[in-house]
């Protein structure tokens, strides 16, 4: 029992806990969960499926994080691959029929894990530094899913693909099953073989890990284009959501909430040891912040200031420094009471 | 050849400078077929956006207007810089929508110095000078809310869906800051003071798009309680909360009014299909009303100095009329 705030989980999921109790004081209903035309229904269904894309870009982002490379292009990506599969299914010969969104749904991964490849290229190929190479997308992204939408925002109607975002099976949100599915294969392969290892090495040193007999640059290359597969895949889910593609919008600031996820869940920004499950909490954090601004009221104007003070308050908990200088504080002061006293 | 090719030229010159006399001389002498326009538009960012430039594009056709056009790519540097090759042509007038509010008095006196005339359409510029400009075309966002918070309180009854004596209104903002937010909440809210009985119970930005529309309407449908109204403050945002509340098992249109202002296409679908009760028009086709206020600009003719384009509102049955010729 005394170990377990020594546990690297104890204060995200901690944070996460708090940020639910908040809810459930402001609204009693926000635990309520009930079926509704044959699926689950409430605020905790919500949080899971709206923290569904976040979940899915920050798994990516977590093994490119373990290399000690960023990846910043993913919400542009993520825009690329909405506007690819809404453009297809708009202009489809039968836009409503399930083949059709099959054919959208492959057409936009396969563009998704070409950029990969374009950003894994840069970085471990042309050694460009990951944060540079990755800004070149990120700019001009958004400048290339508008050309493939002209501009518009592309409205489907297509009863498959928009079940991508919003469908249900077994009561639960499509949504979310197929991000847990990702995490559970990405943990299995990296678990359960040696990758996790490697990727983690690449990321202490990568030179020492070539040295050793490590294929760094293929790892590089491979955790860049997952991290634009699975940015591909939340990317389609925010367009399902709303069966629309908005060029401008969709994914907008993505990468910032992935990457708030991953850190959350104490992976590391200067590479190697990383945490899955760590990201997986990051990420519902993210997602029950988002939905408690709301919820609780909080006016437009201070939604931003709120979600500040909150992330700040959990990186705070986080650093060992700042609790150990807190806690110290909170001991000495009753002593020096006494002593004066005395 | 020589000597006939300069006599041409002598002679293209002499008409030139002849046709500007009379130009000078009496505005009607002009012919409204050779105004030649500049126009800088901000990009193509929106729906909104392209069908404003279209309008503008093709009213200056059929008007006989030479157009000469230029996208911004939402830069302001690339807008002054249009604005300058405007001056350098020669243009009789020149319009843009600027695309921040202000940095504009230098590039506009410099066309005023050229006795060029500006017009500014769809937003406005920050300017202590008034005089750098001849007008501005473009929607007063405060009228739209009003427009809306007049149906709301004429429609109460009906809007009361839960028949409780009390109409709770939830409102989906436009980006935070942004004019058509600030002014549209502004005049909406006005509007409904005139009975006690309506209500905003929440308030939250959506960002003018659909999935944020969609997400704080799933929060207020759990964390509000009887909400009998939504007012979003375009028609994505409402698009959005239509969704939400399908999820929830409720009716949009029905079970919960909804009120949006734009009337995008896709919007107009969703009102005409009964899922939107009332929408109230922000125009984009500026285009008729600009090519007007230029030809009086050049012709020397008073004109106000701010003219509010033509906008109407649409409810259930005039959307469907509407809908099969709606261009944008």
């Amino acid at each position: 029992m005394r170990d377990l705030p020594r546990h690297r989980l104890f204060w995200p999921v901690l944070a996460l806990t708090l940020l639910l109790v908040v809810n459930v004081v402001a609204t009693p209903s926000f635990v309520q969960v009930r079926m509704q035309d044959g699926h689950l229904y409430g605020s905790l269904v919500d949080i899971l499926r709206n923290g569904a894309p976040v979940l899915l870009v920050a798994l990516g982002m977590t093994l490119v994080i373990a290399t000690r490379g960023i990846d910043l292009s993913v919400g542009a990506i993520a825009a690329i691959a909405g506007a690819v599969a809404c453009v297809h299914i708009a202009g489809s010969g039968d836009p409503g029929s399930a083949g059709t969104a099959i054919t959208a749904i492959a057409l936009a991964l396969a563009v998704c894990v070409l950029l990969g490849l374009w950003n894994g290229f840069l970085v471990s190929v042309l050694g460009i530094q990951p944060i540079i190479a990755t800004l070149v997308l990120m700019t001009a992204g958004r400048g290339l899913a508008m050309l493939v939408t002209g501009g518009q925002i592309t409205t489907v109607n297509n009863s498959f693909f928009k079940a991508v975002g919003t469908g249900y099976v077994f009561t639960l949100p499509v949504a979310i099953l197929l991000s847990l599915g990702v995490l559970a294969v990405t943990a299995l392969v990296t678990r359960r073989t040696a990758l996790g290892m490697l990727v983690e090495a690449v990321g202490i040193n990568p030179e020492a890990s070539r040295l050793a007999g490590v294929r760094s640059r293929t790892i590089l290359w491979t955790v860049y284009v997952f991290s634009a597969f699975c940015a591909g895949l939340a990317g389609l889910m925010i367009a399902a959501n709303t069966s629309a593609a908005d060029a401008n919008n969709a994914g907008l600031w993505i990468e910032l909430d992935a990457i708030l996820a991953v850190v959350i869940g104490g992976t590391s920004l200067a590479g190697g040891r990383f945490s899955l499950t760590g990201t997986l909490v990051g990420a519902l954090f993210i997602a029950t912040l988002a939905t408690t601004v709301p919820t609780i009221g909080i006016p437009s104007e201070t939604n931003y200031l709120f979600k500040a003070v909150v992330v700040i308050a959990v990186c705070l908990l986080q650093s060992p420094k700042a609790r150990a200088a807190v806690w110290r504080r909170g001991r000495r002061r009753p002593s020096t009471v006494k002593a004066g006293r005395a | 050849m020589i000597r006939r090719m300069s006599a041409v030229a002598v002679g293209a010159v002499l008409v030139g400078s002849l046709a500007a006399c009379g130009g000078g001389g009496s505005s009607d002498a002009s012919d409204d077929d050779s105004i030649t326009m500049g126009f800088a538009q901000v990009g193509a960012e929106s729906g909104w956006r392209t069908a404003n430039t279209k309008s503008i594009k093709d009213t200056a056709k059929q008007e006989g207007v030479t157009l000469k056009f230029s996208d911004a790519q939402q830069k302001q540097e690339n807008q002054i810089k249009a604005i300058r090759s405007y001056i350098q042509q020669k243009v009789d007038v020149i319009a843009f929508s600027p695309v921040v509010e202000t940095g504009w008095d230098t590039v506009l006196q410099e066309a005023k110095r050229a006795k060029i005339p500006v017009i500014l359409t769809d937003r406005s510029v920050d300017s202590d000078d008034t005089s750098l400009y001849e007008t501005f075309l473009g929607s007063d966002f405060v009228l739209e809310g009003e427009k809306a918070g007049d149906w709301l309180v004429e429609n109460a009854d009906e809007a009361d869906t839960d028949k409780n004596g009390a109409v709770k209104v939830v409102q989906l903002e436009g980006t935070t800051g942004a004019a058509p937010a600030i002014d549209r909440a502004e005049g909406f809210k006005e509007k409904i003071s005139a009975d006690p009985r309506i209500e905003i119970t929440a308030s939250q930005t959506g960002d003018f798009t659909r999935d944020g529309g969609k997400k704080v309407m799933e929060s207020f449908l759990k964390s509000q309680p009887d909400i009998d109204v939504v007012y979003a403050h375009n028609d994505d945002m409402g698009l959005g909360a239509i969704e939400a509340i399908e999820a929830a098992g409720k009716t949009p249109g029905t079970d919960i009014k909804i009120i949006t202002v734009d009337a995008v296409k896709d919007g107009m679908t969703a009102l005409a299909a009964g899922k939107i009760n009332f929408i109230v028009e922000c125009n984009p086709l500026l285009g008729p009303q600009l090519m007007d206020l230029a030809k009086k600009v050049v012709n020397g003719e008073d004109v106000p100095e701010r003219v509010v384009t033509e906008e109407t509102t649409f409810d259930q049955e005039q959307a469907k009329a509407a809908l099969p010729d709606r261009q944008y």
